[in-house]
């Protein structure tokens, strides 16, 4: 589904990404740990589209396709979608005008008839249940003056009512106490198929408690310095990054 | 001769030129102002670039143009207006239609509303109610220092009056349609008084339009009386050409314990500039003034408030919004005056301008007197671009660039438009901003106006 074949981003004249490969199959969730400043959230900015990086080498193919090479809502439209670690507040734009939109752009793509009022209702009312997301909150403005964990429950929602292929979940646990955090979790749960895929970006292993992966990926400095099945989360609860750290140093 | 005088020369020609006319059209009261408001005229001048309320905006471009008359009506006009009045299909309310300034109908030239509310046409009521008119006209439009409120009180001698009496409730807003039309090139004038006794509540909406491409220029002044406990609404949606300069001047003065608002949303024109004047009268009052400007090619919107809390315990609120394209240009100036005795004051401000483009220019200027010590005030400003994070954010579910660019600014300009009351018209106005900000032409569902 997924295929980034060394993948190196600069900002500013910085490197921040240099050399990740990763591989994504349908079906499978994959974590990506490690400490702040270690490039998680830039690779999941550049995946989705955001265009404040340079990619300086490398590939980056989404069933086959060139991913680098679209647009941010052409992604999306094929089925990438990011829950953004500090989702945005945007006064004055409805929550109900913004899914609608989306929802219909997405089905426009698809060469399907864009929902009648009522249909497009009857998703949300679904959508909201399946989710848990208070249903006052559909009826703001996108994300103003929600909380933290409403904020992060608002992604997931959006999340239900696109269905993505892959989702890439940008710290989606961080802020959040134990209840919302479960809900988060089952929500990516309940959304989960064989045929698409999830990238849990996390610092901690709480969150892999709910959302178990198939593969955890260490990210440090730029480079996924390793990669094993889901006991590595547990060892990285444990022991912390350092060990890592002293790893890469003693190879160097 | 510098060009001030020139431009102030000019101007006192149409006065000297038409004033036998317009004396004879007026009623002797009307006329008893004339004199007096000239000779203060001759002195202010035409406001230029030193004028501190004028800093931003260069009327002189549009002032120096040789209009050829002065607009005055005959029959003719009458007629044609009545016929053009039928096409007007307006919203769900009591209806008005000015021409130039004029109350264009020969017969029936004021209505009775339900309640013994008032409409129609102030040149007939200064006939009818010389009582009520005696207590107000000429009362709250004063200046020292901008001569264009004079320059409409020595000549000005129709528009619109409304008269509200007490503890009434007009369920329906009032709707004036100001109809700017010619086959020359005018200069015109007009004059509203509103008149809203204490325990009523009314809504009035005005809509101006241009009918011919003709340069227009026209200098409009309201007097607005908002008696103890009322409440008043007033909206003006400005949709003229690029070639119509429109200047309004607006004067609400409340009593205690009632509540106003003013909502300007300028759509199009080519030079507006929009004097808000609120003087909160009586303890307890509240004023609300609103704005939202979209402008582009090279039209400059200029929005002036100036809020006069001179007893205790009153609020008022700023908030003016706008977008700029092209080589647009703008200007917003907020004044709040808090006198020594007016404690317990409450005043907010705000102004946010988005530039679409690099060419396009924002000036804001707060301006806050404080002469008293209990007082709550803040002001800010903001002039910048579209929020990149917002925009990546829509992008990101799928929605187009084009279509969220426009959703974001949609998303600006309704926390303006969701302050009117009048729900079918805020309905519309989000409609109609979302045609402007698309780049198509914006005009009223209803409205048979081709103008735009």
């Amino acid at each position: 589904m997924l295929v980034i074949n060394n993948l190196s981003v600069s900002i500013d004249g910085k490197n921040i990404l240099k050399g990740i490969n990763l591989e994504v199959k349908p079906g499978q969730i994959h974590a990506i740990m490690g400490p702040n400043g270690s490039g998680k959230s830039t690779l999941a900015a550049v995946i989705a589209g955001r265009d404040f990086a340079e990619v300086t080498e490398g590939t980056v193919t989404y069933f086959g396709r060139n991913l680098l090479e679209m647009a941010a809502e052409d992604r999306a439209k094929e089925g990438i979608f990011l829950g953004f670690q500090y989702p945005v507040e945007i006064p004055g734009v409805s929550m109900v005008n913004f899914m609608k939109t989306a929802v219909n752009e997405q089905r426009k793509h698809k060469g399907l008839e864009p929902l009648s009022a009522s249909g497009f209702l009857k998703m949300m009312r679904e959508k909201k249940e399946m989710v848990e997301i208070d249903s006052k909150l559909t009826n703001r403005s996108v994300n103003e003056g929600f909380s933290g964990g409403e904020k992060k429950k608002n992604e997931i929602f959006q999340m239900a009512m696109l269905e993505p292929t892959l989702a890439i979940l940008d710290e989606t646990d961080s802020g959040l106490d134990i209840d919302a955090l479960r809900i988060v979790a089952n929500g990516v749960n309940k959304l989960k198929r064989n045929d698409n895929s999830t990238i849990v970006i996390t610092h901690y292993q709480r969150l892999l408690e709910y959302i178990i992966p198939d593969v955890v990926h260490v990210l440090y400095d730029g480079r996924i310095v390793k990669t094993a099945g889901k006991e590595l989360a547990l060892e990285l609860e444990k022991k912390g990054y350092e060990w890592i750290k002293k790893e890469i140093e003693n190879l160097n | 001769m510098n060009s001030k005088n020139e431009l102030t020369e000019r101007y006192s020609g149409f006065y000297r030129e038409n004033l036998e006319k317009i004396g004879a059209y007026s009623s002797e009261y009307i006329n008893s102002f004339r004199e007096e408001a000239f000779r203060k005229f001759m002195l202010l001048g035409i406001p230029t670039r030193k004028n501190e309320t004028y800093k931003y905006t260069d009327l002189e471009s549009y002032f120096k143009h040789d209009y050829k008359s002065y607009y005055m009506p005959v029959e003719s006009d009458f007629i044609k207006a009545e016929e053009f009045r039928c096409d007007v299909a307006s919203l769900d309310a009591h209806g008005i239609v000015l021409l130039n300034g004029f109350y264009p109908t020969i017969n029936g030239k004021l209505r009775e509303l339900p309640g013994g509310v008032w409409i129609g046409s102030l040149n007939e009521a200064s006939k009818k109610f010389a009582d009520n008119i005696g207590r107000h006209y000429g009362k709250y439009a004063k200046s020292e220092s901008d001569g264009l409120i004079h320059l409409n009180t020595s000549m000005a001698s129709d528009g619109t009056f409304i008269y509200v009496p007490e503890n009434v409730t007009l369920k329906k807003p009032v709707q004036v349609v100001n109809l700017v039309y010619s086959t020359e090139d005018i200069f015109n004038q007009h004059r509203n008084l509103i008149i809203v006794e204490k325990n009523s509540n009314v809504s009035i909406i005005i809509c101006d339009h241009t009918l011919s491409p003709q340069k227009f220029l026209t200098n409009a002044v309201t007097e607005v009386y908002v008696g103890e406990n009322s409440y008043f609404d007033i909206i003006r949606i400005q949709n003229e050409h690029n070639n119509a300069c429109k200047i309004t001047h607006t004067f609400i003065h409340q009593d205690r314990n009632s509540r106003a608002s003013s909502n300007n949303i300028t759509l199009h024109g080519g030079l507006i500039r929009n004097s808000t004047y609120h003087y909160l009268g009586g303890e307890g009052a509240e004023s609300n003034s609103y704005g939202l400007y979209l402008v582009d090619k090279l039209q400059h919107i200029d929005n002036f408030v100036n809020v006069e809390h001179a007893f205790p315990h009153c609020t008022s609120n700023q908030l003016f919004k706008g977008v700029l394209d092209e080589m647009a240009t703008g200007a917003f100036n907020g004044r709040i005056h808090v006198a020594t005795d007016a404690q317990g004051t409450l005043a907010y401000q705000k102004n946010n301008s988005i530039l679409l483009t690099d060419d396009a220019k924002m000036d804001t200027k707060p301006q806050l007197e404080i002469y008293a010590d209990d007082v709550k005030c803040s002001h800010g400003a903001t002039v910048g671009q579209l929020d990149e994070n917002a925009l990546f954010y829509l992008q990101s579910r799928g929605i187009n660039k084009r279509d969220a660019r426009l959703m974001l600014m949609c998303g600006f300009a309704h926390e303006v438009i969701q302050n009117i009351k009048v729900k079918p018209l805020r309905e519309r106005i989000d409609n109609l901003v979302m045609q402007r900000l698309k780049g198509e032409l914006s005009r009223c569902a209803n409205c048979m106006v081709k103008c735009g």
